[in-house]
């Protein structure tokens, strides 16, 4: 029997606001536990929550980046449950009334494209961090509690492991270019929820699904959809029932492990929050939050591609980020040639940060200077050799490399009038080699070039020399 | 210092006069509170210290001539939060509370130069109608020791109407202020919803509460609203609409008004006599130049039920909070952390909160949501509409506050349905968000009734112009409670 997969992804992404989402008090990462929270947020008797309309329109961009339809009338509804990690006992979020419905990313798998539908968008608070430690207290960090969230809700539409792997990794590329989040995995700010059911193919209604915990990389996952693809079909196929439940990836044993048996849905007892009105979008809000709305990926993919000759492949790359994309843009506006800046960002620079595990905004390379030693390498001020040299200045200091290379004697010296004379002196020196390169031994020349550049300290330009020291032995 | 024959402007007039300090007024009423209250009980925390200091504070600066409130003690009610004075809401499970700020009408009580005497009892979380729900004492009516003072705000009502303190702020979630004012033969304002800023008072069920005044007097809520009135930054349901002087239309006749008196609230389960009370009253308006006539605000009936479904359901998820984590009470000896849950909220609530935190539980629960919760909302609108199609045509709507004076302590307590009831004329005002104020309209047998005037939504000052005018048409106000009958 032949089976398809339906796989569900309920994305959290943090809206990198300044304060919190129904608060005043400032959003930060790795602060002291409890140092960003107020009255509000530790849920005392008498606060009231107001909505921060910056983070909603941060939830809008994200939402209109998605194609998704703003809901123009909505409310808040409280979500009740207890945990000591959500002060109020409720979480203030969207449930009747979303953000928007009705979105979609494409994504390319095997070279075919396919539109992955997004059921819905909501705003909400994220919850504050239970710590246990080895005290044997459990320690409650309200910092996060509050933090805007959106949730970004898949259609059924995604079938395979490699299919959810290519929607989050569009999902992130495209929020991350409205700047309206961080969206790393690895510090929280994003997060993903992945359900997956499998049925024989032509069946009508879902199979049961489990939901896999522990997710912490787009790799995990893909692996953990893949193990638990295949750990369904080999139940079904020997004859048994997928049962619902919750299940961890542990990543070192590559498979997931059941954590909990669900019986029947939890109920959140959902109705609407009477601490804040309802929001109406107006379209004057909409057009302003679009207007704002940073230049999509793929906008950005095929102008470089048209208008500067950049490889489809390259371009790709190149708008990995945002922070890669806005700094190769700045290097081509800051008069580099188009193809120069994205081979050095794709070679030399994307080299080094790998190799030092930094980020570009961490290095002091800037888009000018990379630009600045482009334009030295194109005019012959500087060789590709010295410019690895100047590369290495920098990325590490805030270095013009104009006049580092002059003030370091590294100006490639490329006028004829003073290397002819050089280059004679040499022919001079060594006539053998001369006799040696006229019986064709071209190693010769490899050993003339050489004498040359020995001479000046390495800072002939090979180009230039290559052609007099030809133009020279014919004389001779 | 008793209140009983002063009014905000009396006492005013006396510190602007230089006949009374705050320091002297504010040692005179803590000495009449120590005598009054031993019997009354109204009190459940007193703020000497700090009240004290702010006096003096007041006195050195002088008694500025346009602020009423400046250097004049006030009750408020215990589910509202005050800075450094604890605050319980009648709860054990708040029982040592003591609050890092203040709520908005605190603040602008105490910017106004009012000083905080203490903290007045109530229901627990303002669930009740005869404040023998409060965790801690049982307040008595000021005109009889031996029966409530209503509630919620019963600790608020008896303080005012037993001459302790000229004002007392209450709260109004289905006639938590209306009821008591009407038992202690006082005025009992509960303004429109939004139009006083909720910050800071522990929500029983948010799209209900109201923060109003306890008076003697129709100018004294006036002035009050005055100064508590308004937009807040920090409660998003409050109305950015300007605040009026709410004063400035006393003494105004009120010949020509409309005013219509809805058949529903004399019917069935209205005490007789006090009905004849309110066919009184609207003669008195009718002598005095308005017109009465009998509308029909015909979905009252279903008013309790959608209330106590709508009211329970907030207030399950409002409480939720008092978990046992955080502060206030934990039960001891817990094993873990279900154990903290249920063992703190099992101990720390008392019985009529937590039947109200099972209704609202039950009601917003899958599969009973659209049969409880959705059809009481749908009720609301309906009960919204009966009074926009009165208003259309009326200016006011005056009924009685309460079906019968008040009752005897122990009598309904086992009962909680006709406990209830005792609330079916003034629950429909709170589900549709209007202004209404009770207003002293005389006694059966020996006890005060009161006459409540429901008015356009922010349509406050009509109201008040009207139950001035009735006030003065009366000497009800002069009547003094006699205590212990």
């Amino acid at each position: 029997m032949n089976f398809e997969t339906t796989i569900g992804l309920e994305v959290h992404v943090e809206l990198k606001t300044n304060s919190k989402m129904y608060s005043p008090t400032p959003v930060s990462y790795g602060a002291e536990p409890n140092i960003n929270t107020n009255v509000i947020d530790w849920g005392f008797p008498g606060t009231l929550p107001t909505v921060n309309k910056g983070a909603y329109s941060y939830g809008m961009m994200v939402a209109i980046a998605l194609h998704a339809d703003i809901t123009r009338h909505t409310h808040f509804d409280r979500k009740n449950y207890f945990y000591p990690d959500n002060p109020k006992a409720y979480q203030i979020t969207q449930s009747e009334t979303p953000l928007a419905t009705n979105g979609w990313i494409e994504i390319e798998v095997d070279g075919k494209k396919k539109k992955i539908g997004i059921h819905e968008l909501h705003v909400e608070e994220d919850a504050g961090k239970n710590q246990h430690e080895d005290d044997g207290y459990s320690y409650v960090d309200l910092n996060r509690q509050g933090t805007p969230l959106v949730e970004i809700v898949s259609e059924p539409d995604i079938a395979s492991p490699e299919e959810a792997y290519q929607y989050l990794e569009q999902l992130r590329q495209i929020v991350q270019f409205t700047g309206a989040s961080d969206v790393k995995m690895e510090e929280g700010s994003m997060r993903v929820d992945t359900n997956l059911s499998v049925r024989p193919i032509g069946a009508t209604g879902f199979g049961v699904k489990t939901e896999i915990k522990n997710l912490n990389s787009f790799n995990h996952v893909r692996d953990g959809l893949a193990f638990e693809q295949k750990r369904q079909v080999q139940v079904l196929m020997a004859g048994g029932q997928v049962r619902q439940e919750t299940r961890r990836w542990d990543p070192a044993k590559k498979e997931t492990i059941l954590m909990r048996v669900k019986e029947g849905a939890d109920d959140y007892r959902y109705f609407p929050e009477p601490d804040l009105p309802p929001v109406f979008v107006s379209q004057a809000w909409i057009d302003d939050v679009t207007a704002k709305l940073p230049e999509a990926p793929a906008k950005r993919r095929a102008r470089y591609i048209n208008e500067w000759g950049i490889p489809a492949y390259d371009a790709g790359v190149l708008t990995l980020t945002m922070e890669m994309a806005n700094f190769f843009e700045a290097t081509v506006a800051a008069g580099a040639d188009p193809k120069q800046a994205s081979n050095w960002l794709m070679g030399e620079v994307s080299g080094y940060l790998n190799a030092e595990h930094l980020e570009l905004k961490d290095v002091a390379l800037t888009p000018a200077h990379l630009a600045e030693m482009i334009k030295l390498i194109a005019d012959g001020t500087i060789s590709s050799k010295i410019a690895k040299k100047v590369f290495q200045e920098i990325i590490k200091n805030d270095t013009d490399p104009k006049a580092w290379v002059e003030e370091k004697g590294m100006v490639q010296l490329s006028d004829p009038a003073k290397l002819t004379p050089i280059i004679d002196g040499i022919l001079d020196a060594n006539a053998q080699s001369i006799e040696d390169f006229k019986n064709g031994k071209d190693r010769a020349i490899g050993f003339l070039v050489g004498q040359i550049m020995k001479q000046t300290h390495g800072k002939a330009n090979p180009k230039v020399v290559n052609q007099i020291l030809m133009s020279e032995i014919k004389k001779r | 210092m008793t209140y009983l024959k002063q009014d905000l402007t009396s006492v005013h007039e006396a510190l602007v006069n230089g006949s009374q300090t705050a320091s002297s007024l504010l040692k005179a009423t803590y000495a009449n509170i120590e005598q009054v209250d031993a019997d009354v009980q109204a009190f459940l925390t007193l703020n000497q210290e700090a009240a004290t200091k702010q006096a003096a504070a007041i006195d050195e600066a002088g008694i500025p001539a346009d602020q009423p409130f400046a250097g004049v003690p006030v009750g408020i009610k215990d589910n509202i939060v005050t800075k450094d004075l604890k605050t319980t809401a009648a709860s054990k499970i708040l029982g040592n509370f003591m609050p890092i700020y203040n709520a908005t009408v605190v603040d602008k009580l105490h910017a106004a130069g009012a000083i905080t005497a203490g903290k007045l009892n109530l229901d627990e979380f303002a669930m009740g109608s005869s404040t023998e729900n409060s965790a801690f004492q049982t307040t008595k009516n000021a005109w009889d020791y031996t029966r409530v003072p209503g509630g919620s705000s019963g600790g608020s009502a008896a303080a005012v109407a037993s001459g302790q303190v000229p004002m007392a702020l209450g709260t109004d979630t289905g006639g938590s202020i209306r009821q008591p004012a009407a038992f202690n033969g006082i005025v009992g304002l509960k303004p429109t919803y939004g139009r006083v800023s909720r910050w800071g008072v522990i929500a029983f069920a948010s799209s209900l509460d109201v923060v109003g005044s306890l008076t003697r007097t129709v100018k004294d809520a006036a002035l009050t609203l005055n100064v508590i009135a308004g937009h807040d930054d920090k409660d998003a349901t409050t109305a950015d609409i300007p605040v009026p002087d709410y004063a400035a239309k006393l003494g105004q006749s009120i010949k020509g008004m409309k005013i219509g008196l809805p058949s529903e609230y004399l019917g069935e389960g209205v005490d007789p006599a006090v009905a004849a009370q309110v066919q009184k009253a609207a003669d008195q308006f009718r002598a005095l130049g308005a017109t009465v006539e009998t509308v029909s605000l015909p979905h009252t009936k279903y008013a309790v039920a959608a209330y106590y479904i709508i009211a329970s359901s907030e207030a399950s998820s409002n409480l939720q909070r008092f978990d046992g984590i955080r502060y206030g009470f934990r039960a001891e000896d817990v094993k873990n952390l279900e154990d903290v849950y249920v063992r703190s909220r099992s101990e720390g609530f008392g019985p009529e909160v937590k039947r109200r935190i099972m209704l609202g539980t039950f009601s917003l629960s899958a599969g009973f949501y659209d049969a409880y919760f959705k059809k009481a909302a749908q009720v609301r609108t309906l009960i919204s509409r009966d009074f926009d199609q009165v208003f259309a045509d009326y200016d006011f709507i005056i009924a009685p506050t309460t079906p019968t004076p008040a009752f005897k302590i122990g009598e309904k307590v086992t009962d909680p349905l006709t406990m209830y009831m005792n609330d079916i004329l003034t629950i429909p005002v709170n589900l549709a968000g209007l202004p209404a104020v009770s207003v002293p309209a005389g006694f059966v047998d020996g006890m005060p009734v009161g006459l409540q005037l429901i008015g356009k939504q922010f349509d406050e000052a009509t109201l008040l112009q009207a139950g001035d005018a009735f006030e003065q048409a009366n000497d009800y106000v002069d009547q003094i409670p006699g205590g212990a009958n």
